[in-house]
């Protein structure tokens, strides 16, 4: 008997209370009683320990830039041939252009009229120190890789600039035009040897009809990328 | 490394043969950048340049993509500081122009100019100081009007006998464009139309005419 009554108030039990559920899904009471929602998140067995690494990014060392000083032998036009001296300082646009900053100094000799005359000078020594700058543009047109030996190998380029300044000389600045080509020899990936050869062209008036001067010049640098 | 390989270079331009690929997911350190190419250090110690496209496809330690900063037209508009060199005729004679820009914002900029005039009959020296208005500055030519205002330092030849050196004032009006090349590259050509206030009875009226180059950075 008593496991017919408790057969009996179970499923009384059931029904009223699935009856309760129903009516009251029925009339939406039941969002109210929704389980409070956990602060983890389901199926989070375990909490990760690991924090994220936080990756800061060294600045990269750009060397866009290259700074340099050269040496070699300027003819001056009907002055003869001196020792110039002087610096350069680049900036590389893309592998292909760079612009470049140049001065340079030299001290012109005598005419042929001076050394012939004896003791007439057509301009004053302090006259004679010929001082350039130029404001070029460079292209490296051959890219390529020297072999020395059987282990080692070297970047170069040959480039061509073009550029224009102002050369100092004879007591007056003149406007003058510059063209050329160069050699870089990369020892390393930051220092280069230079072998460059230019023309630098300005007009004279110095001994009464004015012409256009060719300065040839072949000088030995050497640079370094920063 | 996420590309199937990266490719070496000896050099950092694309003449440069390569000579050695790292696979992928190998890690590589990057030691310094020129131009577009950097120059990777691998596990292995071999180091090569590579070129930025490929870099781009690197991931970095986190896992996510590698970006490079690279100038772009947007720059072009936005950019602070700018430098150039110019080249062309004032008055008759040649002018070799330097100068530096600073923009206040897109449209107005402030910029310092240093000329060399070397002509036949007299050499002079100019500084200005401009502002320069850009109307449509996102343009890629972009057009600018520019007021400035300065110094002639006037060095007659020493083959004339005539006169001395003067500093003499200046000021200037004119206008031109900025047309936006390459990277931090920018082509630059204007008109100045400059007063000299000298000394004498009239006023000097000189035109220029330039063009030239600059970066933005």
């Amino acid at each position: 008997m008593e496991s017919r009554f408790r057969v009996l108030f179970l499923i009384t039990a059931m029904i009223s209370l699935s009856g309760c559920a129903a009516t009251k899904n029925l009339f939406g009471f039941g969002n109210e009683e929704a389980p409070p929602p956990s602060s983890e998140p389901p199926g989070q067995v375990v909490d990760p320990e690991v924090e994220r690494r936080e990756i800061k990014e060294p600045r990269i060392d750009r060397e866009d830039f290259e700074l340099g000083a050269f040496i070699g032998i300027l003819n001056i036009e009907d002055f003869g041939s001196d020792v110039v001296y002087g610096a350069k300082l680049a900036y590389h646009v893309t592998e292909g252009f760079f612009v470049e900053a140049s001065v340079g100094q030299s001290e012109a000799g005598l005419t042929s009229f001076e050394q012939l005359s004896g003791g007439a000078r057509l301009i004053e020594d302090s006259e004679r120190t010929l001082t350039y700058y130029n404001l070029s543009l460079g292209y490296n047109i051959l890219p390529g890789e020297v072999f020395i030996g059987e282990g080692r190998a070297y970047n170069t380029n040959l480039y061509l600039v073009a550029g224009l300044g102002s050369t100092q000389f004879a007591g007056d600045d003149r406007f003058s035009v510059s063209y050329g080509a160069g050699y870089r020899f990369l020892l390393t990936d930051s220092v280069a040897l230079h072998l460059d050869f230019r023309d630098h062209l300005y007009d004279i008036d110095l001994f009464g009809e004015e012409k256009t001067v060719h300065n040839l010049e072949g000088t030995f640098g050497i640079t370094v990328f920063f | 490394m996420a590309d199937p390989y990266l490719e070496m270079h000896t050099g950092p331009g694309r003449g440069y043969p390569k000579f050695h690929i790292v696979d992928r997911g190998e890690t590589i350190e990057i030691l310094k950048q020129r131009t577009t190419w950097f120059l990777v250090r691998d596990a292995q110690g071999d180091e090569g340049w590579v070129d930025q496209a490929q870099m781009q496809q690197t991931l970095k330690p986190d896992g996510s993509q590698t970006t490079f900063e690279s100038a772009q037209q947007e720059d072009f508009t936005n950019a602070r500081w700018e430098m150039g060199v110019l080249a062309g005729d004032f008055g008759g004679a040649n002018v070799v122009s330097v100068y530096g820009g600073y923009s206040l914002n897109p449209y107005i900029s402030l910029e310092l100019w240093g000329s060399q005039v070397l002509g036949n009959f007299s050499n002079a020296w100019t500084g200005s100081i401009n502002i320069v208005h850009e109307a449509f500055p996102d343009w890629r030519v972009s057009p600018f009007m520019t007021l400035g205002a300065g110094a002639i330092r006037t060095e007659p030849k020493s083959t004339i006998v005539q006169g001395d050196d003067r500093t003499d004032q200046l000021g200037h009006v004119g206008g031109g464009f900025r047309i936006y090349a390459t990277r931090r590259f920018l082509l630059r050509a204007e008109y100045k139309s400059y007063v000299v206030f000298t000394s004498r009875d009239d006023n000097e009226e000189v035109e220029e005419w330039k063009v030239g180059f600059a970066f933005f950075f």
